[in-house]
């Protein structure tokens, strides 16, 4: 009984894209609270650690890479302007640049001079950090579908949602109408004509009118088709009811603007604060709950919400729990000193609390390939 | 099941009506051929069942659509989701997800249907159409007749009432096509479907037809068996026009039929239509070893051709067999690996667009990228200033090819065989030796085809070579002396047109198949007819 439980749970399949979301951003938390290297490093390690091994075998998640030289990228530009523009504080001076002498009105900004090793440790912690965030948010767009989630949204965000992907599969079509078009211009001699500025003007226009044309033409085919197989059947919602979801969701989102106002401005009378941004969220709430009811859509296939997902959410929300908690206990070992050189300590607590990320590799179900049956395996059944 | 009462339907800057006063009734079960020359009105009719016509397109619609006694001018289009399913002519242009499992699924999510219903009638329809394996596939990587299969079965899901096909095969290679047109076969016979059905390549769809709309393009609607209204129809497909000529009564509508009856007539015809053979002069473009690839895919695989002057060549093969890689490579403008390419003793690919375009002039698939201003008359202006060639000369070709179009008119407003003329026209004004045409019968109905061989035989009459790759093969064998066929990037077989497609099972034409491997056109069987039955 137990084991046909444990085999279901296995059972590959694509987790709810908002484990994922929810998983990696607990891990960006947890590495926003600290600059200590060793910890860092090894949020760093268990986010790859588990991209490689649930990563499914699709387009976007080939772009987690790109996510990695972002952040080396990152890192190298943190420590390289502290060459640039001068890092001398703290005693232990690694290098004297030549420095470059800048008129009255630039003071402040100092280009070159000395370097101390303090200021590029500071430099190389800081950029890691940061690195580390990015690369965190780039693991959650390898591991789950980002049109996955768009599929997730609310009910009244639907329609929207549907926009947005119609509107990013466009862009491969638009690059291949230009690659088009431009080749079909060579046939006509491409490059002859006018001279100078209204060459140019014409060659643009060779280009852009065909690939608008055509653009304008799909667009139209498209909502031609989209109208025929029934989107935005409005259903049967009488003109009060409408009346009373758009006023609640417009005064809702009124509430949440002040409310957010008056919080980041403390001159601003208290009681429109909390209160008001609160109540603000509520109503808005309420007016998406209304407006979603009255949708008469159903969702084929939806991600469900299952213990693999909670056990992925809760590692990462676990993670960022644990450096908040010890950030109260240990502040030294997660943000380490650079008045006075010395290796960065680490202690077991925040280390185990990171080491928690990396569950999800061992404890969720491995993704689905994506484009079904591997014709290999079958193969390989087979014989 | 569909009704049309007294409808008459124009659009406001028109005085002339597209359809006027028609009144019809389709049953359950039936399938519908509707035929028509292009603009005849044959897509109104099809939008007007499900209310795309007039809420989508404008115009003005008198009388009354209905389906399944729902009449359309009460509710919007997507009110009629469940009633029609509607099928267009670009698959890819109507596709709304990204994968086949979510596009079958779209539309029943828009009805709010219960998920295990989705689910199990999601599972049915893969099945049905053949289209399991691709069930998680990205529907831009799938060949057109998959992806027409999809946009089929994506329709398919919200059981409509009636299924409405506006040429869903124009854009498909023979093969695409004919698995399409098998599906479509099936839904009729195995689940008495009710379609309407608008199609070019009639003779692939009249065998099961049970009912043909003719729309003569004057707004009225022939309505009757397909054996009745071909009998008076101006264009028809090969087989019944060879019927007309042997007076076959009632007219065959399949190659077996005709065979059947054909017996008589082959004793009756005298001796098969002379040739000419491969000519003794030097050819006038000649490429060696010629290689292109895409990265790691090889497109075209060391292809050596001869082109001669006066001579028309089509290249057949299916898609994606390396076609328009090897008239890219030739032309000069698309990339080429390896090879060699003369013509007048110099290689296209060395020298600058303008130069190349005066030895082989190349009009692509998408014809239409090549136009990109207002009006006739200033393409006609642009295209002698490109070439350098006195002022009037493509307007005069263009009046050669296709007489009679206004100067004023925007080129995306022209028919589909007129758009072909202009860029045919635009191509010719650099005087090339040698022109090459991608796919040129893509979207051209019987007529307009007709005119194109004529332009083809005067481009020959003038002495230049011309090679047509194409899927068309009864216009292969009206209008080519010599075929090669390609296949991953290789030339299969070369040789003369009615050896090349007269012994083929893929690519011989009808009347071939009814009468035997010489024989190739309606047009050869009359000329070989002794008087006394012509």
């Amino acid at each position: 009984m137990r084991r046909a439980a444990l085999t279901t749970y296995f059972l590959p399949r694509d987790l709810h894209p908002a484990a994922w979301w929810a998983w990696t951003l607990g891990l960006a938390v947890a590495a926003s609270r600290t600059t200590n290297p060793w910890l860092l490093l090894t949020i760093l390690a268990v986010v790859c650690h588990v991209v490689v091994a649930r990563r499914p075998d699709a387009p976007w998640a080939a772009a987690f890479r790109i996510y990695l030289w972002l952040g080396a990228v990152i890192v190298a530009f943190r420590v390289g302007f502290r060459f640039v523009f001068g890092g001398a504080e703290g005693q232990t001076i690694l290098v004297r640049l030549p420095e470059i002498p800048l008129p009255a009105w630039a003071a402040g900004i100092r280009l070159f001079g000395a370097v101390s090793a303090e200021s590029l440790l500071g430099g190389l912690y800081d950029g890691l950090r940061l690195a580390t965030m990015v690369i965190c948010l780039g693991a959650a767009n390898a591991l789950a579908n980002p049109k996955r989630l768009l599929k997730a949204l609310p009910p009244a965000l639907y329609e929207v949602g549907t926009a947005v992907i119609v509107a990013l599969s466009v862009f491969p079509q638009l690059a291949e109408s230009v690659q088009r078009v431009a080749r079909a211009r060579r046939l006509r001699g491409g490059a002859s004509g006018g001279r100078g500025r209204r060459r140019r003007v014409r060659v643009l226009r060779a280009v852009i009118v065909p690939v608008l044309e055509d653009a304008l033409d799909r667009s139209l085919k498209l909502a031609a088709s989209m109208d025929a197989r029934g989107y935005g059947r409005s259903g049967a919602a009488s003109p009060g009811a409408r009346f009373v979801t758009g006023s609640l969701m417009i005064t809702g989102l009124i509430g949440v603007c002040v409310g957010v106002y008056a919080t980041l401005d403390g001159s601003t009378p208290r009681f429109l604060a909390t209160p008001v941004l609160v109540a603000g969220l509520l109503v808005a709430l309420a007016g998406f709950r209304l407006a979603g009811r009255r949708v008469r859509r159903s969702r084929y296939r939806p991600d469900r919400w299952r213990l693999p997902e909670l056990v992925v959410a809760a590692s990462g929300v676990g993670v960022a729990v644990v450096l908040f908690a010890t950030s109260s206990v240990d502040p030294t070992n997660l943000n380490p000193s650079l008045t006075h050189l010395s290796w960065p300590l680490l202690s077991w607590p925040p280390l185990l609390g990171v080491l928690l990320g990396v569950l999800p590799a061992f404890l969720s179900p491995p993704p689905e390939h994506p484009y079904g049956a591997v014709p290999a395996a079958a193969e390989k059944v087979a014989a | 099941m569909i009704e049309f009462d007294r409808v008459t339907f124009r659009y406001h800057d028109r005085p002339d009506p597209v359809l006027a006063d028609v009144s019809l009734t389709v049953g359950e079960g039936e399938l519908v051929l509707v035929a028509g020359r292009t603009g005849a009105g044959k897509s109104t009719l099809l939008g007007a069942v499900n209310g795309l016509v007039p809420h989508f397109t404008g115009g003005h619609l008198g009388g009354t659509v209905a389906v399944a006694g729902v009449a359309t001018h009460t509710r919007p289009p997507r009110e009629f989701a469940h009633l029609a399913g509607v099928v267009g002519q670009d698959p890819l242009a109507g596709f709304v997800t990204d994968t086949v499992e979510e596009e079958l699924a779209y539309g029943m999510e828009q009805l709010g249907l219960a998920p295990q219903v989705m689910r199990r009638r999601v599972e049915e329809t893969l099945d049905l159409l053949g289209i399991a394996d691709l069930r998680r596939r990205a529907l831009r990587t799938l060949s057109g007749g998959q992806q027409q299969r999809a946009a089929i079965g994506s329709v398919l899901t919200t059981h409509p009432r009636v299924l409405v096909l506006d040429e869903p095969t124009s854009a498909l290679d023979p093969t695409a096509a004919e698995d399409v047109l098998a599906t479509l076969a099936r839904l009729v016979h195995d689940l008495g479907a009710t379609v309407l059905l608008a199609e070019h390549r009639m003779e692939r769809v009249v065998p099961f037809a049970d009912r043909m709309l003719y729309l003569p393009g004057d707004g009225s609607v022939v309505d009757g068996t397909p054996a009745e209204v071909l009998r008076g129809t101006p264009v028809a497909p090969p087989i019944v026009e060879l019927g007309r000529l042997a007076g076959w009564e009632p007219l065959p509508l399949s190659v077996r039929d005709a065979r059947r009856r054909a017996g008589p007539l082959r004793a009756a015809l005298g001796p098969p239509p002379a040739r000419p053979d491969a000519p003794a002069a030097a050819p006038v473009l000649r490429a060696e070893g010629i290689v292109v690839r895409y990265g790691p895919t090889v497109a075209v695989r060391g292809v050596d051709l001869d082109l001669h002057g006066g001579r028309t060549l089509a290249m057949m093969g299916r898609n994606g067999s390396g076609k328009s890689s090897l008239l890219w490579a030739l032309q000069g403008s698309g990339p080429r690996q390896g090879g060699a390419v003369r013509v007048d003793g110099r290689d296209p690919g060395d020298l600058g667009a303008g130069a190349a375009r005066a030895l082989v002039g190349l009009v692509p698939q998408s014809a239409a990228d090549l136009l990109y201003l207002e009006t006739v008359a200033a393409e006609c202006a642009a295209a002698d200033h490109e070439s350098a060639a006195a002022p009037g000369t493509c307007r005069t070709l263009l009046d050669r090819l296709a007489p009679g179009i206004d100067g004023d008119r925007h080129p995306r407003d022209l028919s589909e065989g007129q758009r072909l003329s202009l860029v045919l026209a635009v191509q010719l004004t650099a005087a090339p030796p040698v022109v090459l045409l991608d796919e040129p019968t893509r979207g051209l109905d019987y007529t307009a085809k007709a005119a194109l061989a004529g332009i083809v035989g005067t481009l020959a009459g003038e002495g230049r070579a011309v090679v047509i790759a194409t899927h068309d093969v009864e216009f292969v064998a009206t209008v080519a002396d010599r075929v090669v066929v390609l296949a991953e990037g290789e030339i299969v077989s070369d040789g003369r047109a009615a050896d090349v497609l007269g012994g083929s099972p893929a690519f011989a034409p009808q009347v071939a198949k009814v009468l035997g491997e010489p024989w190739l056109t309606v047009a050869d069987v009359r000329a070989a007819l002794p008087e006394a039955v012509r």
